[in-house]
């Protein structure tokens, strides 16, 4: 079981703006009807599940998000992007989630371990570094 | 025949472990009368697009190549900036519709590379296929000289050049451009119900086990559908899907190999080109050899 905590007014949450600041999206204005779940090709290696993040981030439990590995498995292919019924961007919305570490000088991956780099192809490392190092 | 000029931008990745297809690409464009000129003073062009709205910093190295275009464009007289590798198309196209959207944006990047000349907005970054559809896809069936009958390929997009909406080449959920030009050659396509599934991208770097899985599913159902090969145009996708393999046969019993090409070394083969110097096929994991054998 997730623990998790329900915010008065996340509407006030200053993570919560910064997150809608970062991505440009409302985050209310999701139903959770799940198709971004659905189709998620990494969900079934994630811990939160694509449409939980919106229930998180409206309850303003930004705390489980940013402990949550969900935000490092996405992959941005965007396909919840422009399958979302109401225009959401979540690709954005883990972006921003992101970045909110990131921006701290936080490395999820520390480009001096990669494990053979040499047989990598440059854009899988500058792709890599720029979603997970700041 | 004297070749037309096209600006090519051939990106990081074909400069080294996919000589594969920018040789295809450069070769089999010269059999269609283009000479692909490699855009003067490229830079990398960052491989992902920047979604933090708060931030420029993306799409400035972007913006950066779309003005050595627009420099370049005026000298051959074409504004057409033609990209294959799909992260590169996507990156360009983004960011020139990005800026073009939103001038604020422009100008913050005009400021800040006050070094150089405004970026005018007339480049339009393309995608080979678009290209090629655009230039007419019966030039193509003309040139085809050993045509790929016989061949099973499940065509695979993945996201960039479909997703997001504004830069897809295609139906987002089922495009067939791909598809049309393979039939052209002479291939028959099967019906492959992923092929705008992602391959689990830069994720490669730190989680290759995920992408093994990926990798695993993406291989096992093009060999159910009866594919002999699969046939994409993304550096990345290339190298999850060939390279991965690796691991996706160490843990499950009984996974076959299949090799993965890119689409203009199918391209470069109906056209008769059988150079290894051309085709690279020591670039590949998976040898596409044997399954080839019949056409080179």
């Amino acid at each position: 079981m997730m623990k998790y905590t329900i915010k008065e007014d996340p509407h006030n949450d200053e993570r919560v703006r910064e997150i809608m600041e970062i991505s440009g999206e409302n985050i209310f204005a999701c139903y959770q009807c799940g198709r971004c779940s659905s189709g998620c090709p990494m969900a079934e290696f994630m811990d939160v599940l694509p449409n939980q993040v919106f229930m998180f981030l409206q309850e303003g439990d930004v705390d489980t998000l940013l402990s949550a590995r969900t935000p490092w498995v996405c992959a941005a292919c965007f396909t919840c992007t422009v399958r979302c019924p109401v225009g959401l961007d979540l690709a954005a919305v883990m972006e921003a989630l992101r970045e909110l570490q990131l921006r701290k000088n936080y490395d999820y991956v520390d480009p001096y371990r990669v494990e053979n780099r040499e047989e990598l192809p440059p854009i899988a490392l500058v792709s890599n570094f720029r979603k997970f190092t700041p | 025949m004297e070749l037309k000029k096209i600006m090519f931008y051939p990106g990081c990745t074909l400069k080294g472990v996919a000589k594969n297809l920018e040789d295809s690409t450069v070769e089999s464009a010269r059999v269609l009368g283009y000479d692909f000129i490699e855009l003067p003073g490229w830079t990398c062009c960052g491989a992902v697009y920047g979604l933090a709205q708060d931030s420029v910093k993306f799409t400035i190295a972007n913006v950066r190549n779309l003005i050595r275009a627009q420099e370049y464009a005026e000298k051959i007289r074409d504004n057409r900036l033609v990209a294959v590798c799909s992260m590169c198309y996507n990156n360009l196209r983004r960011a020139h519709l990005d800026v073009m959207k939103n001038r604020d944006k422009l100008q913050t990047l005009d400021l800040f590379m006050d070094e150089e000349p405004d970026y005018k907005g007339e480049i339009n970054v393309q995608h080979y296929l678009t290209f090629l559809k655009e230039e007419g896809f019966d030039k193509i069936a003309e040139n085809v000289k050993k045509p790929l009958k016989g061949l099973k390929v499940a065509p695979y997009y993945g996201c960039l050049l479909l997703r997001p909406d504004e830069v897809a080449i295609d139906d987002r959920e089922d495009p067939h451009i791909l598809e049309e030009l393979l039939e052209i050659l002479g291939a028959e396509v099967v019906d492959y119900p992923l092929k705008n599934e992602c391959c689990g991208s830069y994720h490669t770097v730190d989680k290759k086990e995920f992408v093994a899985e990926r990798t695993f599913k993406l291989v096992s159902v093009a060999k159910e559908v009866g594919a002999d090969i699969i046939t994409t145009s993304c550096p990345l996708c290339f190298f999850n899907l060939d390279k991965r393999q690796e691991i996706a046969k160490k843990k499950h019993s009984g996974f076959e190999h299949m090799p993965i090409v890119y689409f203009t070394q199918l391209m470069a083969i109906a056209f008769g080109i059988n150079d290894d110097k051309v085709l690279h096929f020591e670039q590949h994991y998976v040898s596409p050899r044997e399954v080839l054998s019949r056409w080179l």
